[in-house]
């Protein structure tokens, strides 16, 4: 293992090197073809490469790297122009053309990879990694052309970056500004396609799309800054090219394609589940954070409605009598007791009875008062009948922030009472 | 001759349907001119067609007189809100800074004084403080005023907005509505499409009214007449079938229970 990661090992080198190129490579182009919505688009290139593949081996009769290169891109380019083409003329929607041109590019890619190996020719052993990806046999000469292609499309993402991201953004603001669009898209198209058909040879046609999109799509979640994105992406598709390579060093069994492909996967499920803001488990706590406001709103509402003279001293109330005022569970009432005491809105009076804190019962007059408000506005603005908005106003009262609390008043004016005639509680400072 | 836009001959098809039909008119410089009419009356058709957006099925445009091209740097387009996903990773002030780029300039860096000017442009909408935002944490009106400042961002001379009041709060459309006047005090002319039958006297010097086919046009007084509405809205003016639709559509009942109001 110390091989490996010392990279001392020629063979290794180049497994580990190649791999992380490809990775990186495909993760860069990709965020465009994430943002751009277009990733079915990415997998129907990678499908359509093969017979492109095959025909440039069935030509020259060389197994060139860079022979093959250049069939798969002009086959991924041809596959593009096809779903074009199909949209244009028939009455076709994309995805149907997308799912055609993909099948039937690939079952033409496969024609031709088995008339290939039935004809013995001794020189087409290990065309069809391509099917399925092979890292783990790349050589040197490889390596180098990964190299040079990941140098072009950095650079050319580079110099390219802002008009690539406005014309994802605003294709027909784009073209009001004169850019030439079609250029761009050609541009853009051609990347792709040049990363896709170099990555083909480490995860195969069948996993590439995975390549394109996944790491774009993990990175998404982590931020709304489009470079940080791209660069974020990178990394996505750098380590799992290293990583997927240093499993199957471990392992020879082990294949490195599958491997980098459910690395990405697992770095996607790590970023839903725990981004920050936009991950399953951040929004999960704000809810939580959610209901333990309202519970905390609940229970010194309800103090505020068993409050007889509405001032200091404040009656004390056992927890029966809270649950009996509105339908609290035993268990919940009392965190949420013990959640207020922390912040002193209530005290202990006794052994089970509690009382409310003259801060409580401020917080607590905040609450009544948006409930009353948002009362006001249902019934006056939107001509809700009183009997009608009192369901409403218990859900929005946790919701409306002080802001638009002022909105209410301003547009309101300070109304006396609800539409049950219920006063509502302002406080004496002159703040409302 | 003192003429923002020329229209002559016009004509667009989707799939061989004419979404606009010979359109001709000719629109005066420096007022703030409205483009109305029903649903599908093609005044989105018209707009993209100005700027070369969509392939004219015949006619030809001329702006300041001259063709697209010559004077391209001298018109700004607002698109509809709902046509770019606001989820979008991109901040606003990147949105409103796609104002300063241009052909020739792609791949330039930004000058300082560009950057100024996109500044200067969201602060005139009132969105300097939402500066480093992401998008889609604004307001639909947020996002339409977001749009409005990469248009200023251009110091164009002439503006054309597809429905910039559409779903907009209404300090966001009070925000919009006094740049309007501020621009067209400065000589600019500005071309909106718009669907508000209530706020057109308020708004518009002039009027294109359009129903595929060109209803009318000119200055509002003589333009914005039942006889014209009627024309370019045919049956579907009717009140009746309105507030049916109403009441269907948002299920409002069709008799209420008891007057809130009174007690």
């Amino acid at each position: 293992m110390i091989e490996f990661f010392t990279l001392s090992d020629p063979n290794v080198r180049m497994v580990t090197l190649g791999s992380m190129l490809l990775g990186a490579s495909a993760a860069i182009v990709g965020t465009f073809t994430f943002v751009r919505k277009r990733a079915l688009i990415g997998d129907a290139i990678a499908h359509s490469v093969l017979p492109g593949v095959c025909l440039a081996f069935m030509i020259s009769g060389d197994k060139h790297p860079l022979i093959l290169l250049a069939g798969a891109v002009v086959a991924g380019w041809i596959s593009l122009l096809t779903i074009d083409g199909v949209v244009n003329v028939s009455k076709l929607k994309t995805d149907t053309a997308i799912g055609a041109v993909l099948s039937v590019f690939f079952g033409l890619g496969i024609l031709l990879l088995t008339a290939i190996q039935q004809s013995g020719n001794a020189n087409q052993a290990g065309l069809d990694k391509f099917l399925f990806g092979k890292a783990a046999s790349m050589t040197e000469q490889d390596v180098w052309i990964f190299g040079l292609v990941a140098v072009v499309l950095v650079v050319v993402i580079a110099l390219f970056l802002r008009p690539f991201l406005h014309l994802a953004f605003d294709r027909d603001f784009s073209r009001t500004r004169g850019y030439p669009v079609r250029a761009l898209e050609f541009l853009l198209s051609t990347i792709t396609v040049l990363a896709v058909a170099v990555g083909i040879q480490a995860v195969g046609v069948v996993l590439m799309a995975a390549l394109l999109i996944t790491p774009a799509a993990a990175a998404r979640y982590w931020t709304d800054r489009f470079v940080v994105m791209l660069l974020l992406s990178a990394g996505f598709g750098l380590l799992a090219g290293y990583v997927g390579a240093g499993v199957s060093y471990a392992a020879p069994s082990m294949p490195t394609g599958p491997w980098i492909v459910m690395l990405l996967t697992l770095v996607a499920l790590v970023s839903v589940g725990f981004a920050p803001k936009r991950g399953i488990f951040a929004r999960y706590q704000l809810q939580r954070q959610n209901s333990r406001k309202m519970l905390a709103e609940n229970i010194l509402k309800a103090f505020y409605k068993m409050d007889r003279k509405k001032s200091a001293p404040y009656d004390a109330h056992t927890e029966a009598e809270l649950q009996a005022t509105r339908g609290f569970r035993r268990e919940e009432l009392r965190k949420g007791l013990n959640r207020l005491r922390r912040r002193n809105l209530v005290e202990k009076a006794g052994s089970k009875s509690w009382q409310i804190t003259e801060l409580g019962m401020k917080e607590s007059r905040r609450v009544v008062r948006l409930h009353r408000l948002w009362e006001v506005y249902l019934n006056r603005r939107l001509q809700h009948a009183p009997d009608h908005v009192h369901n409403s106003a218990e859900a929005i009262e946790h919701v409306l922030t002080p802001e638009i609390e002022a909105e209410l008043l301003r547009e309101l004016g300070k109304p006396q009472t609800d539409p049950h005639e219920s006063p509502i509680p302002y406080e004496q400072n002159g703040n409302h | 001759m003192n003429c923002s836009i020329e229209v002559h001959n016009l004509t667009v098809a989707y799939q061989r349907k004419p979404v606009l039909w010979d359109i001709d008119f000719a629109l005066p410089q420096g007022k703030l001119i409205g483009i109305l009419g029903p649903n599908g009356s093609g005044k989105t058709t018209l707009l993209k067609s100005i700027m070369g957006l969509v392939k004219l099925s015949s006619g030809h445009v001329k702006i300041f007189d001259q063709s697209l091209d010559e004077v391209r740097h001298r018109i700004s387009y607002v698109p509809q809100r709902e046509s770019v996903d606001w989820d979008f990773p991109i901040s606003v002030r990147e949105v409103v800074e796609m104002g300063r780029y241009r052909k020739g300039h792609l791949l330039r860096r930004l000058s300082r004084e560009d950057r100024q000017i996109a500044a200067d442009a969201l602060e005139k909408v009132g969105m300097s403080n939402f500066a480093s935002r992401q998008i889609s944490q604004l307001s639909g009106g947020q996002q339409q005023r977001v749009f409005v400042a990469r248009a200023l961002a251009q110091q164009a001379d002439l503006y054309l907005m597809d429905e910039p009041f559409a779903g907009v709060d209404a300090a966001s459309e009070e925000a919009i509505l006094t740049l309007l006047k501020e621009m067209q005090a400065k000589g600019k002319t500005v071309l909106i499409v718009h669907h508000d039958l209530q706020t057109v006297n308020q708004v518009f010097d002039n009027l294109v009214l359009l129903n595929t086919r060109l209803v009318a046009e000119g200055p509002v007084e003589k333009v914005f007449t039942q006889e014209n509405l009627r024309a370019a809205y045919g049956g579907k003016l009717n009140i009746l079938s309105r507030v049916a639709d109403l009441v269907g559509n948002r299920e409002f009942p069709v008799r209420e229970a008891r007057d809130p109001e009174k007690p």
